[in-house]
């Protein structure tokens, strides 16, 4: 009885993984099936005015990109601080706070960028939507950071003050390069995470048809774009989405593994 | 240098503080327009944008019209003068918000993928953790997690033209309904869940592990008496904190729930949450609607602040 008993769950949970990796399985053929079918070179060319989708990727790419320049360094010095100046009750608390808000629903920040960023400069632009993407990816910077500097050996620091180093320079030259494989990794894996979004650029970068590198406009987004296209009724810009939506996966899912095969075989 | 660079660091951890603090100030700010109006009534009102006649709802309003005028001359307010004037062309209605369809639809809509999710996670946590050969177990783990880093909006075009045709089929009603939008917020919440399970259910010392073999014990006793346990708070809050991620997407319900203020009578109808509300409404919505808009965030987010809090520090604080 107890070995049936065993057999059974043993048996379900393994079922339960099938079940798991089919939807993986399904999803992925899908997007292929109907990415690849609708995909072309010269969507690579085009606007989307035009039916293409160069502008959006672009679009997408400088606003990740922008948001990646204002939230990777505040992110670094705050986990900095967290692991190698403070101690005590604050450095608890902004850990606390830091992983709080790596979870906190995105459309929201979306709505804070939207109250403090978009409404007082009278509309939605390219800046407001690197913003919303900055505050999405701080508190992501900071968890790796935090994390990567916390492994690195404490022998380390003391040979670099012993050596009569002052201490940012300990923490430049000697404590950031020795986690230097981890901290990109994570990079990384943050930047894939915050060019998928779409919530928080909904009403803050919003997205346009044209190609523009002015960022006070509303601005081109990939992500935007497809939930526009997505519902849109006609069959060709259903499949515009998909091949929109098949070049974004594959693009986040390729810094993915890339992060994963970094780690694996540098770190 | 030295001090400048630890300044530096130091402003930016502030920074985290300053930037939650100030988006609660501001959502609350933003949403103060619809508070003062609707007071904590607002959660539990389920008209939306609706046109109410002002003595039929609020019979005390009709009663006593002198108190009111008389606050409104004593506010020197352009905009309550100008409210006012308008209240001369049309006395009759006022507009009323509440948040309650959308609060019960994402409570009902997160219900539904939790339900989904929560034992098909356990299941693949349990056969990564402890069924599976290594070497398949590493796979198959970058494979969920994989599933786990692919955009949100994704599931959801995926969820609209792929899966809700085929729950329709089954259930009948609506294509885009409660029911497709929890299901499709089961997939992606699933490898999120069944990541973090599994992490948890790995903290369990072999040691253990290897005492109840060595007594007898069948793979499933080992989970049920030995991982579960000892991993039980781990497990517990990795569950929450999928909840309160659910609570919170946005693109993945936006395809399927229907984006209809309509409270749902059954599974297959459509409704909306307050994700979607926002997504859906907020680009074009201006004055109370815009405040009540806000009114929603505001409420999400201590919704979300509060959930995610109670797992991470009651359940995951590593003990240190």
């Amino acid at each position: 009885m107890r070995l049936t008993i065993n057999k059974i769950v043993l048996l379900l949970s393994t079922i339960s993984a099938l079940i798991g990796l089919a939807f993986l399985g399904w999803i992925l053929i899908t997007l292929i099936m109907k990415g690849l079918s609708s995909f072309h070179l010269s969507l690579f060319f085009k606007d989307l005015i035009d039916k293409g989708l160069r502008n959006l990727i672009i679009g997408q790419f400088i606003i990740a990109g922008l948001a990646s320049l204002i939230g990777i360094p505040i992110g670094m010095l705050a986990g900095i601080y967290i692991q190698e100046y403070g101690r005590g009750k604050f450095v608890r608390l902004i850990r606390d706070l830091s992983d709080i808000m790596m979870s906190a629903p995105s459309i929201v920040i979306g709505a804070f960028v939207y109250a403090v960023v978009v409404a007082p400069t009278g509309g939605t632009s390219g800046f407001a939507g690197s913003i919303a993407l900055a505050i999405m990816m701080i508190p992501i910077v900071i968890n790796t950071t935090d994390n990567m500097l916390s492994l690195v050996p404490r022998e380390l620091r003391e040979a670099g003050i012993a050596l009569g180093a002052s201490k940012y320079r300990v923490i430049l030259d000697i404590i950031i390069k020795a986690a230097k494989v981890g901290i990109m990794t994570g990079l990384l894996l943050a930047f894939a995470r915050i060019i998928g979004e779409t919530a928080p650029l909904l009403f803050t970068s919003e997205t346009s048809n044209y190609f523009s590198l002015d960022l006070t406009e509303s601005y081109p987004s990939l992500t935007v774009s497809i939930y526009n296209l997505a519902n849109d009724p006609t069959q060709a810009s259903r499949d515009l989405a998909w091949a929109a939506s098949f070049i974004l996966t594959m693009l986040v899912l390729f810094i993915n593994l890339i992060g994963r095969y970094i780690t694996r075989h540098k770190g | 240098m030295e001090k400048i660079f630890k300044n530096l660091s130091l402003i930016s951890a502030t920074f985290v503080l300053v930037l939650l603090v100030s988006i609660f100030i501001s959502l609350f700010n933003s949403a103060k327009p619809s508070i003062d109006e609707y007071g904590l009534g607002f959660v539990t009102e389920s008209a939306w944008d609706k046109e109410v006649p002002i003595e039929n709802s609020v019979s005390s309003l009709a009663n006593d019209a002198k108190p009111i005028k008389k606050e409104v001359k004593a506010s020197s307010d352009e905009d309550d003068i100008l409210a006012a004037y308008e209240d001369e062309d049309e006395p009759l209605t006022k507009t009323v918000f509440g948040g309650w369809i959308p609060i019960v639809g994402t409570l009902l809509s997160t219900l539904i993928a939790m339900v989904f999710a929560l034992p098909i996670a356990m299941g693949i946590a349990v056969f990564l953790a402890e069924i599976a050969p290594k070497n398949l177990s590493y796979v198959v783990g970058i494979a969920i997690e994989l599933l786990a880093a692919i955009p949100s909006i994704i599931f959801g075009m995926w969820g609209l033209f792929y899966f809700a045709p085929i729950i329709q089929k089954v259930v009948g009603g609506y294509q885009v309904s409660l029911l497709t939008a929890g299901l499709v917020l089961g997939v992606m919440i699933l490898p999120f869940m069944a990541a973090i399970t599994r992490d948890s259910m790995r903290t369990t010392p072999d040691v253990l592990k290897e005492s109840a073999y060595a007594l007898g014990a069948t793979k499933f006793e080992v989970i049920k008496d030995v991982i579960f346990p000892y991993s039980k708070k781990g497990i517990i809050g990795s569950i929450i904190l999928a909840l309160g991620r659910a609570l919170g997407e946005t693109m993945a319900v936006a395809f399927l729930i229907g984006s209809v203020f309509m409270m749902p009578k059954k599974l297959s109808d459509p409704t909306i949450s307050i994700p979607v509300a926002m997504a859906n409404n907020f680009g074009e919505a201006t004055g109370l609607t815009l405040s009540s808009l806000f009114y929603l965030a505001f409420l999400l987010f201590i919704i979300s602040f509060v959930v995610i809090s109670v797992a991470k520090f009651y359940f995951l604080r590593k003990a240190d």
